[in-house]
């Protein structure tokens, strides 16, 4: 059975070993002289029973079906005849798709050496076995652990106290998956790029100037190794970023400061969803507009004045990933100038400041390490964007300063080496991984940084 | 806002509790009437001439038909239980109540015979010539000099470097602070002792050359040697400002001030002399104010 | 006194040059709000103006003569002449009886690119299913081609017509005007999934793929998020341990989407083997994604219970689990559900990580179930948005407005329930 059906049957099970539970303790109960003699609520014998039959059923569920597929591809290319043997991972992963595919019916068994069919024949006969297999281990252990709560419903074992701790361990698991998914970012990424750094040396990745992964065809092709020189993609997530910001930032603190300070409260009703709703638009709407309006609009400007510029700007780029920012900028600058409290504006408003004065002189420099944290989660978020810069800006890893050049960046070169036929194992896959890392590091301790100082900030007036 | 009305009710039965059992002996002077103030509210050549002043905050009176003279150089102090709408008087006397939206201010009220609510009038200006110090010190997260020559800056009042330092020094000597700071004129504010920043809040004050100063109760944050300090403050500056003090002490009201205004759930009861507020007063609301019985 | 009147004096005369500077303050504000706002101005007509286009499909009607023998086709159920027969050419045909003079090979050739690519293959499905309509004349109705359907829906606007010769043009027009080329609701869109043909693409598949995969982000994100914001809220003890989970769900809040990708690609598919390109693993990977919002705002959500409640609950003896989850979850799930809902709007309009994960394929059909492959609305936006054919513009404006009207509602969905069930203590 597949583990989709699996779920629907766990929790059948679960649902009549919480029914039978119920019934024996209210019978358990009966002779005692009602429930309340017993130790537990019958809800919490009939809960703790279900527990017991769903929550080792679900585990042992989720370790099959982890590692089911690795122990027979495993079995399965471990039958092969050793000729067969794939040299290289792309080559297994290759081999590995062709059984697959012969297996599903979609390849004609004609077309492929008959050992590959072989082994098709034995990856399909593995599968309904373990299959089998996994159902009635999966429904044995569900039951057997019903069984064992049933036997258990007794008045005096507290199965409120049982329950409750279990639940308390599900709580506490949930709130580890974050742990685990960061666990899990740092791993994908770290082992990929250590086997990159096997191939291309650190200094060339971190120090190159060149940046051209090229598709070797064959690997005597001359140039096949590409280079792997990451500066120029940090030039062009800078550029892109710093022109984002260069938009963003004073478009956005002036805006909190207006909603702030002088909007009627019916405008700042009215104008604060609207700016909330650039925060909402899915980036890849920005990206669309950012390819297919700004960019030949910009070019077109840029010819009108004789100046020469490419229909992938980084301008462009840039421009629009400004206005996706400046609701970012202008919530978290709002924020901030609102915890600036009150009685200092009070206080220089009756010294006779006007509000400009009192904006600039008194609260602008008390706001000011909050706005600088803001700032720094905005320059993450620009660093990290990836669609804008996928649809909007090159792949021309050019090392400019130019905004009317095209630029490339680190996300747009993750999602280009990503995409499309993917060779494991090439210098090219690996250094998306690689890219990833350094993206993650970067983001990482700008994250760090800004929630620190707007942290310290928040102290200070709390 | 709906707190403010619930409280206004029992409180008014309240007052007339007090007020039926000594109707034989001041019957003149047991309730409240609108706008009929008892003792001396008004002089001669005020600074500000007030007229039939009303509050509100939305639809809800804060303030209810006051009509008071403040005198040139006189040391008034605003007294009442909490929530009588002496805070929201004061405001009103450097408009500082214009930031609260639904603050809705009517009748008469002139600072030297112009118009403090004038829509023409220049709030800039005229809280330039009414400065205020607040219940809790509020000083700028800058050093002690910024604090001070904040004011001069924003209005231009020193053309030289050295004008600025004459005025900051000039300031913080009038508010006591000068042999206190002298030397670390650069160290942040914040760093200050309450008592001294407050200090330091009055020197800012001071620093603007205003002709009347505000204070909403300044010595409420302060411990009793602070206070002290203040207090000795207010009396020296009485000879060159015109001194409102809104206070919840009694005791301060009656060491600081000239004259005192008994204020009760928006209405002013009782002007007079401090002496004559402290030890006989005309209207029986005050005394039992200044007894104890209700504050 | 008198230096008071002369400052007073002094002040008064730097007043306008301060009002001036406090007028042009208030000016910046006002501009950058207006930039801001006409930003979203111009980027909403921009896409309807690109994309209305896209819910109108063009097309014509032929009287067809299904003749045999033109076809090269003489028995409908042999499946080797029907993979030979000429199919194009009864339509060609048809368009001939309309512009007679059209016999060179060349005329031909550019008569046939009036009707869409897929237009022989509605005249062999239609014989193949009725084989006895062999010889019969039938009124069809045919998708035009997408250069024609472009050229039509922009009459006005030469910039389109580029892509027609100026015969094709003449000829596009008579049959306007004849009635045979007309333009109607675009039901394809709304039925299909994707194809190579612009006019021929639907959206249908998109959005179910969309909805499969937000199903299982739901499932996944929804109970874990309000179960770690539940634990960190009322049971995680003040420890290190506690400390680094706070740490970790901030920064996975703050960390680049397209990581979340990297993470699908190398754990989810690398170490576990999970299909590319389905729902599930697009859909946890979202859920994972989504996670630090959920409980965050769940967390805001509990704090806002106040603890009155929970010491009424606890005076009467229940246990702090009874307390938690007969008294607090409750009160706080609108504001867990708000903060789920604009949680999951976000992962509606995720684009990035889908593309690590192979959701970016080619997929014609609808799909069918969590394990079947698919793709997503921002996807299909992408890939079109990045097609060179005019058609798939529109078609990638018009996927635009289907996305933000279901954020839209979604958010309006949010503010609704914030105003209907969240209670103010």
């Amino acid at each position: 059975m597949q583990t989709a059906n699996l779920l629907p049957l766990i929790l059948v099970i679960a649902v009549i070993a919480y029914g039978l539970a119920y019934m024996r303790s209210r019978t358990v109960a009966g002779p005692l002289g009602g429930i309340r003699n017993l130790k537990a609520l019958p809800f919490y014998y009939a809960a703790r029973a279900a527990l017991w039959c769903a929550i080792p059923a679900l585990i042992v569920l989720s370790a099959w079906a982890a590692f089911e597929g690795k122990v027979i591809q495993n079995l399965v290319v471990g039958s092969l005849p050793s000729e067969l043997l794939p040299q290289s991972a792309g080559e297994a992963s290759l081999l590995m798709s062709q059984i697959n595919n012969v297996a599903a019916g979609k390849l004609n068994p004609n077309f492929v050496p008959a050992d590959v069919v072989g082994a098709a024949d034995k990856l399909g006969a593995l599968n309904a076995q373990s299959s089998q297999f996994k159902t009635v281990l999966v429904v044995l252990i569900a039951v057997l652990g019903a069984a064992f709560a049933w036997s258990r419903v007794q008045p005096q074992i507290n199965a409120r106290e049982n329950v409750e701790r279990t639940l308390r361990w599900i709580f506490f698991a949930c709130a580890a998956v974050a742990v685990l998914t960061t666990v899990g970012i740092v791993f994908s990424v770290i082992f990929e790029t250590v086997r990159f750094f096997g191939k291309v040396p650190i200094t060339e990745f971190l120090f190159g100037t060149s940046w051209s992964p090229q598709t070797a065809l064959r690997a005597d092709q001359v140039g096949s190794d590409g280079a792997f020189g990451i500066i120029p993609l940090f030039t062009g997530t800078l550029l892109i970023s710093a022109i984002a910001l260069l938009v963003a930032v004073p478009t956005g603190l002036l805006s909190a400061v207006y909603l702030s300070e002088y909007a009627s409260k019916s405008a700042r009703s009215v104008i604060k969803p609207l700016l909330e709703m650039l925060a909402g638009v899915p980036t890849v709407v920005y990206g669309f507009f950012a390819a297919l309006t700004v960019a030949p609009f910009i070019r077109d400007l840029a010819e009108m004045v004789g100046l020469e510029a490419s229909s992938q700007s980084a301008l462009a780029a840039g421009l629009v990933m400004g206005i996706m920012i400046i609701p970012f900028v202008s919530s978290l600058s709002d924020d901030v100038i609102n915890a600036v409290p009150r009685t200092l504006r009070d206080g220089s408003l009756a010294l006779g400041a006007t509000q400009s004065e009192t904006m600039k002189n008194v609260i602008f420099p008390a706001a000011l390490p909050g706005i600088m944290g803001g700032i720094l989660l905005a320059a993450s978020r620009a660093i990290g964007e990836t669609m804008i810069v996928v649809m909007a800006a090159g792949l021309a890893a050019n090392l400019t300063a130019n905004p009317l050049d095209s630029v490339t960046t680190v996300t747009v070169q993750i999602v280009t080496l990503l995409t499309g036929d993917q060779e494991f194992d090439s210098a090219k896959t690996l250094a998306a991984f690689a890219l990833g890392m350094m993206l993650f590091i970067l983001t990482l301790a700008l994250n760090m940084i800004a929630l620190k100082v707007v942290r310290k900030y928040r102290e200070q007036y709390d | 806002m709906n707190s403010m009305n619930t409280a206004a009710m029992p409180a008014q039965n309240v007052s007339e509790k007090v007020a039926k059992p000594v109707i034989d002996e001041k019957p003149e002077t047991a309730v409240i009437t609108e706008g009929s103030t008892v003792g001396q509210p008004f002089a001669d050549d005020p600074k500000f001439k007030l007229r039939n002043v009303e509050v509100f905050y939305g639809e809800n009176p804060a303030i209810k038909n006051i009509s008071l003279d403040i005198g040139r150089n006189e040391v008034i102090a605003f007294i009442g239980p909490s929530g009588c709408g002496k805070s929201t008087f004061l405001r009103c006397l450097n408009r500082m109540n214009d930031s609260i939206d639904i603050c809705r201010v009517k009748g008469s009220l002139m600072l030297d015979d112009q118009d403090i609510y004038d829509p023409k009038r220049d709030v800039v200006e005229l809280r330039a010539r009414v400065g205020m110090v607040f219940q809790k010190p509020n000083p700028f997260p800058k050093s002690i000099y910024d604090n001070v020559a904040y004011g001069p800056r924003i209005h231009g009042l020193a053309n030289r470097k050295s004008d600025l330092d004459d005025i900051v020094e000039n300031s913080l000597r009038k508010a006591g602070l000068w042999d206190e700071v002298k030397d670390r004129l650069d160290a942040t504010a914040t760093g200050m002792s309450g008592g001294q920043q407050q200090r330091l809040c009055i020197a800012r004050a001071i620093a603007v050359s205003p002709e009347v100063i505000l204070m909403d109760e300044p010595c409420s944050a302060l411990d009793p040697i602070a206070t002290a300090k203040v207090e000795e403050l207010i009396a020296e500056m009485s000879e060159s400002y015109t001194i409102v003090i809104v206070t919840h002490s009694m005791q301060q009201a009656a060491r600081v001030s000239d004259r005192t205004a008994y204020f009760h759930l928006g209405h002013l009861v009782e002007v007079n002399d401090t002496d004559k507020v402290f030890t006989a007063p005309d209207h029986q609301l005050t005394e039992s104010y200044i007894t104890g019985r209700f504050g | 006194m008198t230096n008071s009147r002369t400052q007073a004096e002094i002040v008064r005369q730097s007043l306008k040059r301060r009002y001036r500077k406090e007028r042009r303050f208030r000016l910046y504000g006002m501009t950058a709000i207006a930039v801001a706002l006409l930003s979203l101005v111009v980027l909403f007509t921009d896409i309807i103006g690109k994309g209305y286009t896209g819910f109108i499909k063009t097309t014509m009607t032929l009287e067809v003569v299904l003749d045999g023998e033109q076809m090269y086709l003489e028995d409908p159920t042999d499946k080797d002449q029907i993979s030979m027969a000429d199919f194009q050419a009864p339509i060609i045909a048809a368009l001939q009886r309309y512009f007679p003079e059209a016999q060179s090979r060349k005329d031909v050739r550019e008569l046939s690119r009036l009707s869409g690519n897929y237009a022989s293959n509605q005249i062999r499905d239609l014989l193949q299913a009725q084989p006895e309509r062999l010889g019969t004349t039938q009124t069809l109705e045919f998708l035009v081609h997408d250069t024609v359907s472009v050229y039509v829906k922009h009459a006005d606007n030469p910039a389109y017509s580029i892509r027609l010769t100026e015969q094709q043009q003449r000829w596009v027009d008579e049959l306007v005007e004849q009635g045979v080329v007309t333009t109607s609701f675009n039901d394809v869109f709304f039925s299909r999934g994707d194809s190579r043909e612009p006019s021929n693409a639907g959206i249908l598949g998109a959005i179910v793929g969309s909805l499969l995969t937000m199903l299982v982000t739901l499932v996944i994100a929804f109970p874990t998020g309000v179960a770690a914001a539940v634990y960190l809220e009322e049971f995680a003890p003040q420890n290190k341990l506690t400390d680094f989970i706070e740490v970790n769900i901030n920064n996975l809040a703050a960390v680049p989407s397209i990581i979340f990708g990297l993470l699908g690609l190398a754990v989810f598919i690398g170490v576990f083997g999970m299909p590319r390109s389905v729902p599930v693993l697009g859909g946890l990977v979202l859920a994972l994604m989504t996670l630090p919002t959920i409980i965050i705002s769940s967390r805001a959500a509990i704090k806002s219970v106040p603890p009155s409640i929970r010491e009424a609950a606890e005076g009467i003896g229940a246990s702090k689990m009874q307390v938690v989850m007969h008294h607090v979850v409750p009160l706080a799930m609108p504001g867990m559900m708000t903060g789920s809902i604009i949680g999951m709007a976000q992962a509606l309009g995720e684009t990035a990580p889908l593309l690590l994960i192979g959701m970016v394929a080619f997929i014609v059909e609808v799909p069918e179930g969590f394990f079947s492959s698919a793709t997503v609305l921002p996807v299909q936006i992408y890939q079109w948005a990045s097609s060179a054919e005019q058609g798939f513009v529109e078609l990638a404006s018009a996927g635009i407005m289907i996305l933000l009207a279901f954020m839209i509602s979604m958010n309006g969905l949010a503010i609704w329930l914030r105003k209907r069930l969240e209670r103010r203590w």
